[in-house]
């Protein structure tokens, strides 16, 4: 079985906080497993994304981005994301997940799969740090918002909790994007 | 090789540009511009402003622990970090001579690295710069821009970066985190199935590595005024050279040339680093500035990196990268290019040979061999230097009898290049930003010098929400009069005071 359902956890174990997505992504697995369900899961770990990550989302029909933020809300923030149609300079060699989106638009010609992001407040991001005391209670919260989600994957499931959460804390998302991605209707790409 | 430019004489009566943090290079770096009141440079500084206390957070770990453990320093390069250590961690098991079915695993691994990194680097960072010009709409500016407006371009980029992480992969186990390479050899054979794969591949990446030669060629050849001067700053430069003066990327001894392409040392062996390169501290900046200890701060400061390591050595061990080696030295008149735009030519001359040592490590007999460890006289001391993608790359270790690390030393290839990139952006704010409106694309100038030697300088903190750019107009009483910044989305805020 291929894989249809896509979860990068985004960071580095040694710098504090950052180590946030890479825990929750090994802790996933470890479930995944036990309830059978790993087949189905693509399971990515980096430090950051860059652009050949952008083929990891072809012939998927969902992707989850895992990550810490050091300005988002306690405990975490959940939400859809787009596409990022116009594309601003980039501040490193890195890509946020909404750029990833848009280098899978023009390099595979196809629309990405409806994708969300899962970002997890982070405090203290020093090299050699372990979590901090903060970021452990957030990743139990967010823990449990992750089995919620992979419980049950598909992405008008999401889009609804990721509204219900709009709706309680106002809209979200990096760079201003709204809950819902804009322009056309997305397009699932085949499988491989 | 002065320091003009460096330190102004009246600072407080100048005003103040802050290019807060560059973009498109790895980690936290700020540049500040003084001008004074007719608008004239007098001060150009490239601030590092993170601290990262490498060495402190590899003391106290087990040895064998390193060659994982430093791949979390750089979240770019983690696998150069992971064979240095794995290098000078060879000398502490006592493993002088690798068995060669290790050896060339790990040349594998490095070359794929090599690969994947030159590629992010010209087709992400700086081919936007390259195709669509220094002051072009910013918005455009990307490799979205690039896929618009060259769509195989793009795609390009991104399979030469997914076959390097391929190489990456099946030498070092996982895409990130490998444990591949371990002191004394590796603990990951290859198997046949693994290298047919990447020899399906291979031909295809070394056409378009070539392809990506003729382009910045190309561009050279439109622009030569441009090119040959932008940013340009003579110095020495230094890289490992290996047998018979070939480029070798991971194991030589080390040369050094003057800005006239002298030779000033050449095979050193690199264990005795420390006797030839001194670093000086600066109060202005976290990032130390190495220099050649026998030519002293002011004239002793080098270039290292792919610019540094084609004009060093004497051949390229691989027929196509050679050929283009040549053509770039006639190019060159025969004297030394000091010009940071040339960082990209010779780069894309790098990623041939890379692609082209990667076939031929494929095509060895010694690749799927099945002797990987090798050990022998325990020593409490160990030096590896590699190649690194930025340039060289020096890791230093001393271990006690409890398998302790009790000294690490690491000299990141970015440090090497400090004072040149401070040179460059002199040369280039002295030569764009002279009594002119500052506008982000005359700003762009000056991250487009920085980005020429592709720096690192800071490892692998990824957090949603950082990454700003702030530049600041400060009049000559110290008060901001306008201000532009670069938000966490690379859009850009301009505010009049």
């Amino acid at each position: 079985m291929q894989p249809r359902i896509v979860v990068f956890g985004i960071g580095n174990a040694s710098r504090g906080d950052d180590a946030i997505g890479p825990l929750l992504l090994e802790r996933l697995g470890i479930w995944l497993a036990a309830a059978g369900h790993a087949p189905e899961f693509a399971l990515i770990e980096d430090y950051q994304l860059q652009i050949e990550h952008a083929l990891d989302l072809h012939g998927k029909r969902l992707a989850l981005f895992i990550d810490a933020g050091c300005a988002t809300p306690v405990p975490a923030e959940f939400y859809a994301i787009g596409a990022t149609r116009t594309f601003p300079a980039p501040s490193t060699h890195a890509l946020t997940p909404q750029e990833l989106l848009g280098v899978y638009c023009q390099v595979v010609e196809a629309e990405p799969p409806p994708a969300f992001v899962l970002c997890v407040r982070g405090e203290r991001f020093e090299l050699g740090e372990g979590l901090s005391v903060e970021a452990q209670a957030h990743v139990e919260s967010a823990w449990r918002k992750l089995m919620l989600l992979c419980q049950r994957p598909d992405a008008e499931h999401w889009r609804a909790l990721a509204a219900r959460e709009t709706l309680q804390k106002g809209p979200k998302g990096r760079d201003g994007a709204l809950p819902f991605p804009s322009g056309p209707p997305l397009q699932i790409p085949p499988s491989q | 090789m002065s320091y003009q430019l460096e330190t102004a004489a009246h600072p407080t009566r100048l005003r103040r540009i802050a290019i807060d943090t560059v973009s498109r290079v790895e980690g936290h770096g700020k540049v500040t511009i003084l001008l004074d009141d007719r608008n004239q440079v007098r001060q150009v500084r490239l601030h590092i402003v993170e601290f990262r206390g490498f060495e402190r957070f590899i003391q106290g770990r087990p040895y064998w622990e390193v060659p994982v453990m430093v791949q979390r320093l750089c979240g770019i390069c983690p696998v150069s970090h992971h064979l240095a250590a794995s290098k000078a961690l060879d000398a502490v098991v006592g493993a002088t001579r690798l068995t060669p079915t290790a050896e060339a695993i790990r040349r594998l691994m490095h070359y794929g690295q090599i690969l994947q990194s030159h590629a992010l680097h010209f087709y992400y960072l700086c081919a936007p710069d390259l195709l669509f010009g220094f002051d072009s709409d910013v918005s455009r500016r990307n490799i979205v821009g690039i896929a618009a407006a060259h769509p195989e371009t793009a795609k390009r980029g991104v399979l030469l970066r997914k076959f390097g992480q391929e190489v990456i992969r099946i030498t070092a186990g996982k895409r990130v985190h490998g444990s591949g390479a371990i002191p004394g050899g590796v603990n990951k054979a290859i198997t046949a199935e693994e290298r047919r794969l990447l020899l399906e591949d291979i031909y295809r990446i070394i056409g378009w590595s070539r392809d990506a030669v003729h382009m910045i060629k190309t561009l050279h050849a439109q622009n030569p005024a441009l090119y040959n001067s932008f940013g340009i700053c003579r110095s020495n430069t230094m890289s490992l050279i290996g047998t018979d003066g070939t480029l070798d990327f991971y194991h030589g001894s080390l040369r050094a040339r003057d800005g006239n392409g002298g030779i000033l040392f050449d095979g050193v062996d690199y264990r005795d680093y420390a006797q030839l390169i001194q670093e000086e501290v600066k109060p202005w900046s976290y990032m130390k500035f190495p220099f050649f200890t026998a030519l002293g701060k002011e004239n002793g400061w080098y270039k290292v990196g792919p610019l540094a390591r084609i004009q060093n050595c004497d051949c390229i061990p691989t027929p196509l990268a050679e050929a283009e080696r040549r053509e770039f030295v006639d190019y060159c008149g025969g004297m030394p290019m000091h010009a940071p735009l040339a960082y990209h030519w010779t780069r894309m001359i790098e990623m041939l040979h890379a692609a082209e040592t990667i076939k031929d490590l494929l095509h060895g007999e010694d690749i799927l061999g099945s002797e990987l460890v090798v050990s022998g006289q325990r020593s409490p001391e160990g030096v590896g230097v590699i190649e690194a993608p930025r340039g060289t790359l020096i890791h230093h270790y001393r271990v006690d009898e409890d398998d302790l690390v009790t000294m690490c030393n690491l000299i990141v290839s970015t440090t090497h290049n400090n004072q040149a990139m401070n040179e460059a952006i002199r040369h280039v704010a002295r030569r764009y930003l002279q009594g002119r409106e500052v506008t982000e694309g005359l700003l762009n100038h000056i991250e487009v010098a920085i980005r020429c030697f592709d720096p690192c300088l800071s490892c692998a903190t990824h957090a949603l929400g950082q990454m700003p750019l702030a530049v600041e107009l400060l009049d000559a009483e110290g008060a901001l009069v306008h201000s532009l910044s670069r938000n966490d989305d690379g859009r850009l805020d301009a505010a009049a005071l």
